[in-house]
């Protein structure tokens, strides 16, 4: 454990620029992943009939096993110049949000009560008010628990995608590996859990701050 | 509206099949597998692969179901919570990370490589057995209390088949995870799958790399719709017929 202290005090500069490099790509991900999931999540409760499909669609996405969806989209993105590296590592990690946000998304819309949006219409707000101003922040507490599940997955999937070459803290655990270099294998390992358990943490603080007090929308969605 | 939609859904259907089927036949997937010898080792890293899985599976399905029973006993109910917030704080771990750790742990091969899949999936059904048994409702069991039933036969009869349909979600969490992160397993010498997929990446030799890829993804999705057919075996009709109704 020492020897681990060791490697992370000698390799600070690294480890920093990892972690950032790891953060950032998630980030990017995930910014993706709820401009693509949102709306696509409150568009099928307005048109109900597609919500299965989608739903469903989204599920075997999280279904392929991370690693062979890296392998799948290189010889695809291969034809556009980006097999390896950031491209095919940010899209592999938007597809596997959409199905926590979309399915949120989704769920707390459809849990909004009736009567409060037909206390809405009554006020004569329009269709597009009433979605902005009572649906939305209604929902944005479910919808920000989707948000944490997807975070903390994809940074669990970024670690591997060192192997596609686009860095993050999975690096130290590659280059650990080939290198039975014991010290750097579990100081990837530990900054990647510690990432991920910060940031758990964090998305948990979010999503009681930005829960309305009089609404206890509980987290009926779990990961 | 519904009739084309359907359509539109079987026509989109039929048009990603033919474009799969092109597509594989471009990347040199198909002319790969039919080398005799080359489609000998696939299927051998499969069956390396699904004993991997089979194993920590059956470890971590009898770990995780006996937690949960465990910690909702009366005498251990009391540490539910604790155990809950750990078993949520471990899955958030990345799996790479677990398969990193058991290897500078254990050493490389199949032991380090189950034990670390093992590790990692009985989070799932742990948390999901605990979850499931904790909201049978407590009237239910005071019905078969009243009806003279051991507190055997209530775990047995009453809490476990009222909770199956959270457990098997848990459980089908862990076998999808398991069958994902035991590609990994090849990082720490166990082989599997994995191993075409990583060495068709470092060598960028697509068809090597589909023939894992595709196989592994295959098994995800069976093993996933295998899960919904247990639920049918498992769970008892009027629990299913009431989920359908709500």
């Amino acid at each position: 454990m020492g020897n681990v202290l060791d490697f992370l005090v000698a390799n600070a500069d690294r480890c920093w620029l990892l972690t950032w490099e790891h953060t950032w790509m998630v980030l990017v991900a995930l910014v993706g992943a709820i401009s693509l999931g949102v709306p696509v999540g409150i568009a099928i409760t307005r048109h109900e009939q597609w919500a299965k499909a989608i739903l469903r669609a989204a599920n075997i996405l999280m279904t392929i096993p991370s690693i062979a969806l890296f392998g799948m989209l290189l010889p695809l993105l291969s034809l556009i110049g980006h097999g390896l590296g950031k491209v095919p590592a940010v899209i592999a990690l938007v597809l596997y949000s959409q199905l926590p946000i979309i399915r949120n998304t989704y769920v707390a819309i459809k849990n909004v009560p009736p009567e409060i949006v037909d206390a809405g219409r009554g006020m004569g707000m329009s269709r597009w008010k009433r979605m902005i101003e009572i649906e939305i922040p209604l929902a944005i507490p479910v919808i920000v628990a989707g948000l944490r599940t997807a975070a903390v997955m994809n940074i669990g999937i970024a670690a591997i995608s060192a192997y596609i070459g686009a860095g993050g803290l999975g690096v130290f655990i590659q280059q650990g590996i080939a290198r039975v270099y014991e010290e750097m294998i579990v100081a990837g390992a530990l900054l990647v859990s510690v990432l991920a358990v910060f940031v758990d943490g964090a998305m948990a603080l979010l999503e009681s701050l930005v829960t309305p007090k009089g609404i206890k929308i509980g987290r009926k969605l779990g990961s | 509206m519904n009739r084309l939609l359907k359509k539109t859904y079987r026509f989109a259907l039929a048009i990603v099949l033919l474009g799969a089927g092109v597509a594989i036949e471009r990347t040199g997937l198909i002319a790969y597998l039919s080398d005799p010898y080359e489609a000998r080792y696939t299927v051998r890293l499969m069956e390396q692969h699904l004993r991997l899985v089979a194993v920590s599976m059956l470890m971590a399905t009898a770990l995780g179901l006996a937690v949960g029973v465990v910690f909702t006993r009366p005498a251990f109910k009391r540490y539910s919570g604790i155990v809950m917030y750990v078993v949520g704080l471990g899955q958030t771990i990345p799996s790479l990370a677990v398969i990193a750790l058991a290897m500078s742990v254990l050493g490389i091969g199949f032991k380090p490589a189950v034990f670390a899949l093992f590790v990692y999936c009985v989070l799932p059904i742990a948390r999901n057995t605990l979850a499931g048994i904790t909201a049978v409702p407590p009237w239910i069991i005071d019905a078969a209390k009243g009806m003279g039933m051991s507190d055997r036969r209530i775990l047995l009869e009453v809490e476990l088949p009222n909770a199956m349909q959270v457990i098997l979600a848990g459980f089908r969490i862990a076998v999808v995870i398991n069958i994902g992160t035991a590609a990994l397993a090849f990082l720490i010498g166990a082989g599997g799958l994995g191993e075409h997929i990583f060495t068709g990446i470092q060598l960028m030799r697509a068809d090597k790399l589909l023939a894992g890829a595709v196989p592994t993804t295959l098994l995800a999705l069976v093993a996933d719709s295998l899960c919904g057919l247990l639920g049918l075996l498992l769970i008892p009709k009027g629990l299913r017929l009431r989920e359908e109704t709500v």
